[in-house]
């Protein structure tokens, strides 16, 4: 490079220094995001994405859309989902019970990161709704497979920012229970 | 005079001035914590601290609380005597830089015919305290900051000083007082009108010289956890802390001196003129701090060596031939 250049760009550096005093300066006085929470909290909480939660019928809002697939639970890499239909086996199932090899032989337990179409006969009520419904969130990461993957759109995040505990325990959560009141609530 | 209690009345002068001088920069300190986490705060649209107390106005001072309340930890193998005298070492000559500062008309702590070579020279020790703190803690981290410490104050003293010298050139004086009179009450009478090269070049020195932002490679958080001072608990950090803000004060009250017309002010002179320029200056350093990255340690050097050391040169004998003729 030669000395004009140089010294060229040391101006040109100069300026985006300048610049950039500029952007910082602006937003100084700019207003402020913050929400001051114990005394204001924020008033949209549609794009957050809380611990997964069940959707009721639009018949029967107590009882969820779940047909009990399994997807979900084979799907969940935190193993956190458990679930389990009388049709089936009367026992709480994970994928482990499901898929005793996880990333599975089975194709129809492959995992599947876009919609999966709705299986033969969803639209009629089901019979095979769920009798146990149980979510582990203290392994939950929060990938959103469960959600992507459900079928009949039984699925979804839910709005609970506020959560604070003392024990694992409180964690665990039965959403069928949770769901039935919510419904009993609306 | 008759002294009270035996004790010479110079003696009480003295200690009442080292009282005054520490509370002043204790409370500077408080201050400058407040405003620094509250401009990084407004930058980046957030409030900063705002619990303690009405806008976090008690929140430095809890801080400070807590500094004091820590335990002090030596390392196993650190070199107990070297690593506890590094933090007083940095902070002793606060001291005596503050002295001849004139803040007004009247308020010099000393009237010194080489105020501004006492203070150069006593503001070169800190640097001693950052290669000793470095050295001392027996941890890589702490030794590369003391190194980087060393290179970089190296490099940056000499264009510091060929700015200052320019001024002191012009005035054929290094009594900060004598300079100061020498300029106006009006922007436009001030050295910065006639030396914005000099003021530039002092500046940038100045954010080095104090490990300021982009330059704080010393304790480059990223990269040396926190550099020469990773070893240090409670108020041993405290006091490096309070040092390197003391010596903001310090280059700020000088750059304000030499080229903002110190104490001079279009309306009322007097000292508030000085401290508003000298927060001022602050503020700008703040500023800088939370908009610019943390330079490379090559293109630290290399702007020392290749720009500054070469304008300050240029600037000099422009200002040594003008002076002359």
């Amino acid at each position: 490079m030669t000395m004009f250049q140089e010294i060229r760009k040391a101006i040109q550096g100069l300026w985006s220094l300048l610049v950039g005093l500029k952007i910082t300066g602006h937003a100084f006085f700019q207003k402020q995001s913050t929400v001051h929470y114990p005394r204001k909290t924020v008033p949209n909480l549609a794009t957050y994405r809380g611990h997964i939660e069940l959707v009721g019928r639009e018949d029967a809002p107590g009882t969820p859309k779940c047909i009990s697939c399994y997807k979900c639970a084979v799907g969940c890499p935190s193993n956190c989902i458990s679930l389990s239909c009388p049709e089936d086996q009367p026992s709480a199932k994970t994928r482990a019970q499901v898929v005793p090899d996880p990333l599975g032989q089975d194709p129809a337990f492959r995992l599947t990161p876009f919609k999966v179409p709705p299986p033969e006969g969803v639209g009629a009520p089901s019979k095979r709704t769920p009798a146990t419904f149980h979510l582990d969130y203290n392994y939950c990461s929060l990938c959103g497979l469960c959600v992507q993957n459900c079928p009949v759109d039984s699925l979804r995040f839910s709005e609970d920012v506020y959560l604070a505990g003392f024990t694992k325990q409180e964690f665990e959560y039965d959403l069928l229970t949770r769901l039935r009141g919510q419904a009993g609530n609306s | 005079m008759t002294p009270p209690f035996g004790i010479p009345v110079e003696l009480f002068a003295i200690f009442l001035a080292l009282a005054l001088l520490a509370g002043f920069v204790g409370l500077n300190g408080l201050v400058l914590v407040y405003l620094e986490r509250k401009v990084a705060g407004h930058i980046q649209r957030r409030p900063g601290p705002f619990e303690v107390g009405p806008h976090g106005l008690l929140q430095p001072l809890a801080d400070a609380l807590k500094l004091v309340g820590k335990q002090l930890i030596t390392p196993r193998g650190a070199d107990k005597w070297l690593f506890w005298t590094a933090p007083i070492i940095s902070f002793a000559p606060v001291f005596v830089l503050f002295l001849p500062i004139p803040f007004g008309p009247i308020l010099t702590a000393m009237e010194l015919d080489l105020g501004l070579l006492l203070i150069l020279a006593f503001a070169g020790i800190n640097v001693l305290a950052l290669c000793l703190a470095g050295w001392s803690s027996e941890n890589k981290w702490s030794l590369l900051g003391a190194a980087r410490a060393v290179a970089q104050s190296v490099a940056y003293e000499i264009p510091l000083l060929l700015a200052v010298l320019a001024i002191a050139f012009q005035y054929g004086s290094l009594n900060l007082s004598t300079i100061v009179s020498g300029q106006g009450a009006w922007p436009w009478q001030w050295n910065i009108m006639v030396q914005p090269l000099a003021f530039f070049i002092y500046f940038v020195c100045a954010l080095a010289e104090t490990n300021r932002a982009p330059f704080d490679l010393p304790e480059a958080e990223s990269e040396l956890t926190a550099g020469f001072h990773t070893e240090y608990s409670g108020m041993g950090f405290g006091i490096f802390f309070l040092a390197e803000y003391a010596n903001m004060i310090v280059v700020c009250s000088v750059a304000t001196a030499l080229f903002l017309g110190g104490w001079h002010g279009p309306v009322a002179s007097g000292v508030w003129w000085f401290l508003a320029k000298v927060y001022l200056l602050l503020l700008v350093m703040m500023w800088f701090r939370w908009t610019y990255p943390r330079v490379r340690f090559d293109q630290l050097l290399n702007l020392s060596w290749k720009w500054l050391l070469p304008l300050a040169l240029v600037n000099l004998i422009v200002t040594l031939v003008l002076v002359k003729l």
